[in-house]
């Protein structure tokens, strides 16, 4: 069932058609519509609650949506069992079979898919020689180290050559440096398999070192989905600014069109940047900590003055805070180099380009 | 979350085996035995006789107060005597012994139950251990009755009791955190009072469990009395079981039968406060 | 007082010890002396009683009956008690709580009133009084403790392994036997063995509801008829040895090895 169907459905591998899901009263997903792209590394992104780890059950096949549709490679798969799924999963805590050898383990899946002992005993140790852990075969699941036991769970899911890899929270038993370290790997089997990977993770950094395609969700909708640069830099929503990152916020009113060009105002003072949208429209700027500048640079505009009241060194830069001197309910947020000499209480005017700023309707 | 793959019928087919065999073995006996202790032994008429006959008749009334009387005292008795024990085992014995400890505490478990209250009888008999040593010594001039009385069951009860309890105390006093104790110490506390103010308040709720499984175990069983306190006064197993084998009276049997078990549910009703906290 | 304290303490230890062991130094080194009384004074070591015992045939059937019924007896309790642990512990059922508190009903009536039930119904039914009887009401008061056991055993770490087990594509049954029998094969070990032990030792449903053939505790019930005797001394240091000779096996070679 999972082996490689003729390819004669051009189009996404898996499409996700207005999923919505209800646990009891609280809708955990709604209408919610995505298609996955062959060879792609996806990112779910999104607070604990926002719905991720349901629809990543709902491709799996752990859960039933209450309405909508899971094809995969053209086929209805909604109702279907996770057994007759062409998915496999990397579960949060690896889910190791603790009775069961490192070699048995992988094996597992190729076991129930009837394959005969001798080719399925070649293709573990391929799949273990793939996450550098061929000298396992024969060891039981708690002897290994914690991102050992990570990549023979990656090697149990691939051995089957799903056509997508689920990866629930993979990175979050690790610690910090492993979890740094996994990434890379994670990221460089990808490629070199090209199955395409749908990862959840609530960790914006992992989800930005990852993602080809990010998809950023908040209270059961999709906030924002597309590269993760674009996510990062342009966001599509208020969310998406704070939580992909951070943003100083300024909210306001667009006051009158020119040219592709609008003009805000807001409680800093009045902005014009490109864009379009309708005069006495609610709005809000968002920039990114390293677009506020201490000097004007080319086509930069002044935000006004700001009291310093935070200082973080963070090493070859320092993430600074700043209460606006207009308006002492906006705080800038900046990330400035380390040589400005800065202390808590200066006085200092900030400076932003206005093609760095994001409009998003509030 | 639904994790049900195979239809409707699985959890069926995995749970109606166990369901049917407690009904049809034990819920339908419990019915029949239920019906019958309303009906005449003689003629099977309906009839509250049987009932009747056990508050009229004072010596089945007094089968019963030697039952709470014995059951009562022996599980005061083996809580009193388990619990220092268990104490001991737990908190000074070296912790690399304590395994070997337990395991000797309750090895005679494994000494099959008829066998251990024959073992008493050797023990307490006229001519036992007890009373050749005590004639022997000069304590005594005649071999005392011990065999036989109210005193036999009991300690044999006692025994067992001692060895069960022993199990579940040290158990529970082993789940304490050590740092409550620590804290408590900590905050001044002198071993004495962190043992009424700590241990004691937070084993309680075990030791409630196991006077519990103490009581409903010696209340029902047969073959302690029968050995070891014979038929001199007899408890309310005893009673049951006479009624049965030699008068085939099985109308009679199922009533004090229900007797017996509507007294264990209240006491499982006074208990319960207690034993809930146990499930929290 | 730390002095005084610790002997204190050691006093009551072996004192409780002593009175833990006091009957079954009787029942074994009584076992040991050819005299047809097993009681004091001691008169010396002899293996006749154990003789007469071993070659007694009624007590050596009684006591193959008593294996026989504990081993059925007990396979038939957890097995039924699994399944229906992993059904009330993987699928919602409706009512569940009131039938879990079904199966494990019968844990809190007396084997005595059990067994009564059963013997009305079997009469009733024209059942005979057989081995066969008994093993059904032993089954009756271990399979709650089977099912309470190993239900209390399904946890959350589990079903994240069958879920792991399906999404590779395992049926149901293969779940059960590849993953979840297995996984949980230390509760089920135990509760087996717990009922091993309880169908054993059981006397009296098997009192009640036997004949002809019956169960060691009866045969062992028989012999007391006569009073004191050493036979019964000479079975029961047997019983007393097997069932250590067990335990400290299922000490070496479980217990340790979960550890």
């Amino acid at each position: 069932m999972t082996g490689p169907l003729p390819e004669s459905v051009s189009g996404p591998l898996v499409e996700i058609r207005k999923l919505s899901h209800r646990f009891g009263t609280h809708k955990a997903l709604n209408e919610v519509s995505l298609n996955i792209e062959p060879g792609s590394y996806t990112v779910l992104l999104g607070p604990s609650g926002s719905g991720k780890t349901t629809l990543l059950n709902i491709i799996g096949g752990f859960i039933r949506p209450t309405e909508g549709e899971v094809l995969i490679r053209g086929r209805d798969f909604t109702q279907a069992p996770p057994a007759r799924r062409p998915t496999t999963t990397v579960f949060q805590d690896y889910a190791l079979f603790p009775h069961l050898t490192i070699g048995n383990n992988v094996g597992f899946g190729l076991r129930m898919r009837g394959v005969p002992r001798a080719k399925r005993m070649a293709r573990v140790k391929d799949a273990l020689a793939m996450v550098g852990l061929a000298d396992a075969v024969h060891k039981r699941p708690h002897q290994l180290s914690g991102g050992q036991r990570q990549r023979v769970a990656l090697a149990r899911a691939l051995v089957v050559e799903p056509a997508v890899l689920l990866l629930d929270e993979p990175l979050g038993a690790l610690d910090l440096k492993l979890r740094r370290q996994m990434q890379d790997e994670l990221k460089a089997l990808q490629k070199r398999v090209g199955t395409a990977f749908i990862h959840v993770t609530h960790d914006q950094e992992e989800a930005m070192a990852l993602a080809d395609h990010c998809v950023v969700m908040n209270d059961g909708r999709i906030e924002d989905q597309g590269p993760a640069e674009r996510v990062y830099s342009r966001p599509a929503s208020r969310f998406t600014s704070t939580f992909m990152g951070e943003s100083t916020l300024l909210s306001g009113k667009i006051l009158d069109l020119g040219m592709d060009e609008i003009r805000v105002d807001t409680s800093v003072g009045q902005l014009s940047l490109a864009g379009a949208g309708e005069p006495g429209f609610d709005v809000s700027l968002a920039i990114r900590p390293e677009h506020i500048t201490l000097v004007p640079e080319g086509s930069s505009i002044s935000l006004g003055e700001a009291t310093i009241t935070d200082i973080v060194f963070q090493g070859s830069f320092k993430r600074v805070l700043a209460v606006s001197m207009k308006d002492p309910s906006v705080t800038f947020i900046a990330k400035l180099r380390s040589s400005h000499g800065l202390a808590v209480g200066d006085r200092v005017e900030l400076y932003a380009t206005p093609a760095d700023m994001v409009l998003l309707s509030r | 979350m639904s994790e049900s793959q195979s239809g409707r019928l699985l959890p069926w087919a995995l749970v109606t085996p166990a369901l049917l065999w407690t009904l049809v073995f034990f819920i339908i006996p419990f019915v029949a035995m239920f019906v019958l202790s309303f009906m005449q032994h003689e003629d099977g008429r309906a009839t509250f006789e049987n009932y009747r006959q056990f508050f009229d008749n004072p010596s089945y009334w007094r089968a019963l107060v030697n039952s709470l009387q014995v059951t009562l005292t022996v599980t005061a008795i083996s809580v009193l005597l388990a619990y220092p024990f268990a104490w001991i085992l737990a908190e000074i014995v070296p912790v690399r012994y304590q395994r070997l400890a337990l395991m000797l505490a309750v090895l005679p478990f494994w000494t099959s139950y008829v066998v251990r209250s024959y073992s008493w009888l050797l023990v307490l008999a006229q001519n036992g251990v007890v009373n050749q040593a005590l004639t022997g010594s000069g304590i005594v001039d005649d071999p005392l009755q011990i065999a036989n009385t109210r005193g036999a069951t009991i300690i044999g009860f006692v025994h067992f009791f001692v060895m069960l309890l022993t199990l579940t105390i040290f158990a529970n006093l082993k789940q304490l955190s050590p740092s409550y104790r620590r804290a408590a110490a900590d905050l001044g506390a002198g071993p004495v009072r962190v043992f009424l103010h700590v241990i004691l308040p937070l084993t309680l709720p075990g030791i409630m469990v196991g006077a519990f499984l103490t009581f409903v175990l010696a209340i029902g069983d047969y073959i302690t009395p029968q050995i070891l306190g014979g038929n001199n006064e007899l408890l309310m197993p005893q009673l049951i079981m006479m009624q049965i084998g030699r008068r085939g009276d099985f109308p009679l049997a199922s009533a004090l039968a229900i007797i017996l078990m509507v007294v264990v549910t209240i006491a499982y009703i006074i208990c319960s406060r207690w034993l809930k906290i146990e499930r929290t | 007082m730390r002095a005084a304290g610790k002997i204190l303490v050691s006093a009551y230890a072996l004192a409780i010890y002593g009175f833990i062991f006091l009957p079954v130094v009787v029942l074994v080194l009584f076992s040991l002396q050819a005299s047809s009384f097993p009681i004091p004074p001691f008169t010396g070591p002899s293996l006749r009683w154990y003789e007469v015992v071993l070659s007694d045939r009624r007590l050596m059937s009684a006591l193959f009956n008593s294996v026989a019924v504990a081993l059925l007896s007990s396979a038939l309790a957890v097995a039924l008690g699994f399944l229906a642990a992993w059904g009330f512990a993987r699928h919602h059922l409706p009512r569940s709580g009131l039938m879990r508190g079904l199966i494990t009903l019968p844990l809190t009536v007396s084997y005595l009133i059990i067994g009564m039930g059963l013997l009305i119904v079997f009469n009733w039914a024209g059942v005979p009084k057989s081995l066969i009887a008994a093993g059904i009401g032993h089954v009756v008061i271990n399979l709650p403790l089977c099912f309470a056991i190993i239900y209390s055993q399904m946890g959350d770490h589990q079903v994240t392994l069958e879920r792991a087990a399906r999404d590779l594509g395992a049926s149901e049954w293969k779940v059960l036997f590849l993953v979840s029998v297995p996984v949980l094969w230390p509760a089920i070990f135990a509760s087996f063995f717990l009922a091993m032990t309880f169908s054993w030792d059981e006397f009296v449903i098997a009192f009640l509801l036997t004949r002809f053939d019956t169960t060691l505790p009866v045969e062992i019930w028989n012999l007391l008829r006569s009073g004191l005797n050493p036979r019964t001394n000479a079975i029961g240091s047997l019983v007393f040895g097997v069932s250590i000779v067990l335990a400290l096996l299922l000490e070496l070679v479980f217990f340790r090895r979960s550890r």
